[in-house]
């Protein structure tokens, strides 16, 4: 079997997550930071040392400016609706996936003005359509880091800058980046930086968190309020992070694999990793463009995105080849409109969609030339 | 199960240091241990807060060592107290 769907989920994970995972549940089991025994403070201790391994990764100075969800849309839930009120002006981008315009589009309802900076066919965007979008009411922008439909880069450093220039709010949205794309916010101007644990982290599902930039937390408000086992004596959140936005038990075995898979990427190092994906994704796109019948979405170009990659056979329907590819070949991956749908608008491929395929880590070579044999035959047998 | 006797040569007398958060003390934990201070994570004493949280309790002698250390890294303290 061949798993191309690393872009919902990595899979598989490295070992040494299943273990963390396994060593959490057997030996310390407790709750994190309620309690004072010491199984409790141990518990803690897994959770404070994937932050720190995030901080690392992130170059964030203060582990404790990095807090923990359940993913990256509850992140970015937390941004966008704790950011704009009635009568603020945001700004993001058509290439954008749900988790980032279902909020926007539901505030918008409530009397948030936004704008949607349109992306060229490609996938690409021009930061001075940004620029030119901002009013004096522009609270904040939101732009994911790298598409999930096609993979193309978004040029987040210049906004960033463009941003701080206005003084405007950034979000990036790195569920698909984060780990295997570098991301440093000494270096990208960033005030809110969403990812997931998931996908490139290598952690478990259910896991994810925010970084929030000093002094940012005044103008968040949190989306949920509970026992943080600090100040227990107020009835009242706490003003600090994390606690500010860390309510309730958190997934502690989640974050214990989380910090396994953080550790992993930072031991092989993000641009190692990225050059191995590199390699595929080229092998990939020279394979597949250069069947008759399939078309090619996105930059064309391994050194423009990351490892997604969106195609169609002509003539039979994205669900059709996916459901081919697994049955007839043992190949999985995602078809369809990827909970994207305002980047398969931009892309010219609503509502039919595409078939996506996601290398990963633990993809090899080999598996690439069977996924391009198998587009083949089924591309030839229809034409 | 955990050792319980992970963290050893202290004699005392201590003081402790209190944080607001349980991720404030743990970076805390991390931050003294690399600079070798002899520390020990406790439950905050009933007296001194009527808080659930834990914190850091250290020999006296190391006071200005850990004032110092965490000053540095800009960790904000609730507060230093002999016990
Ligand atoms: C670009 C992008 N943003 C956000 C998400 C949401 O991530 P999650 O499902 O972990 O919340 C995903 C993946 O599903 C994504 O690809």
């Amino acid at each position: 079997m061949i798993y191309l769907d690393n872009a919902a989920t990595s899979w598989p994970k490295p070992k040494a997550v299943y273990q963390a995972m396994d060593r959490f549940m057997n030996q310390v089991g407790a709750n994190p930071g309620r309690s004072g025994h010491r199984l409790s403070i141990e518990a803690g201790r897994v959770v404070y040392e994937t932050r720190e391994s995030l901080a690392w990764l992130f170059n964030i100075d203060d582990p404790l400016r990095i807090i923990f969800t359940s993913n990256a849309t509850e992140a970015l839930n937390v941004a966008i609706n704790g950011v704009l009120r009635p009568g603020d002006h945001a700004i993001t981008s058509s290439m954008e996936h749900n988790s980032v315009m279902r909020p926007l589009r539901a505030l918008q309802e409530r009397g948030v003005e936004l704008t949607v900076v349109s992306c060229s066919k490609e996938g690409f965007l021009d930061p001075g359509g940004i620029e030119k979008a901002i009013k004096p009411n522009t609270r904040l922008i939101v732009l994911n880091r790298a598409s999930n439909v096609v993979g193309t880069l978004l040029p987040v450093i210049e906004v960033g800058a463009i941003a701080r220039r206005h003084g405007v709010l950034f979000c990036i949205d790195a569920a698909q980046s984060a780990g295997a794309y570098p991301l440093d916010v000494s270096f990208t101007k960033v005030d809110l930086l969403a990812f997931t644990g998931h996908k490139s982290l290598f952690g478990p599902q259910g896991t994810g968190g925010l970084y929030v930039r000093q002094g940012v937390e005044d103008v968040v408000e949190p989306l949920m309020r509970g026992g943080t086992g600090s100040r227990s004596d107020s009835e009242h959140q706490p003003d600090f992070l994390p606690d500010k936005y860390e309510s309730g038990t958190p997934n502690t075995v989640g974050l214990a694999g989380l910090g396994a898979g953080v550790q992993f990427v930072l031991s092989r190092g993000v641009n190692a990793l990225r050059e191995k994906e590199e390699k595929l994704m080229h092998h990939l796109i020279e394979g597949l463009g250069a069947i008759p019948g399939v078309t090619l979405y996105g930059s064309g170009d391994a050194r423009e995105q990351v490892a997604v990659l969106s195609f169609n056979i002509a003539g039979i329907a994205s669900s059709e080849v996916a459901i081919r590819l697994d049955e007839e070949y043992d190949i999985l991956c995602r078809p369809g409109l990827q909970c994207a749908p305002i980047a398969h608008r931009t892309l010219g491929t609503f509502p039919g969609g595409t078939v996506r395929v996601s290398p990963g880590y633990f993809t090899t070579e080999d598996e690439v030339d069977i996924v391009i044999k198998a587009v083949c035959n089924i591309a030839r047998v229809l034409r | 199960m955990l050792s319980k006797k992970n963290e050893v040569g202290q004699s005392g007398p201590f003081s402790v240091v209190l944080f607001h958060s349980i991720s404030g003390a743990l970076r805390a934990e991390k931050l003294l241990k690399a600079e070798s201070v002899s520390l020990k994570m406790i439950p905050v004493p009933r007296h001194l807060s009527s808080d659930c949280g834990i914190c850091i309790r250290f020999e006296r002698a190391d006071e200005l060592k850990v004032e110092g250390i965490l000053g540095r890294s800009k960790l904000e303290i609730q507060g230093i107290h002999q016990i």
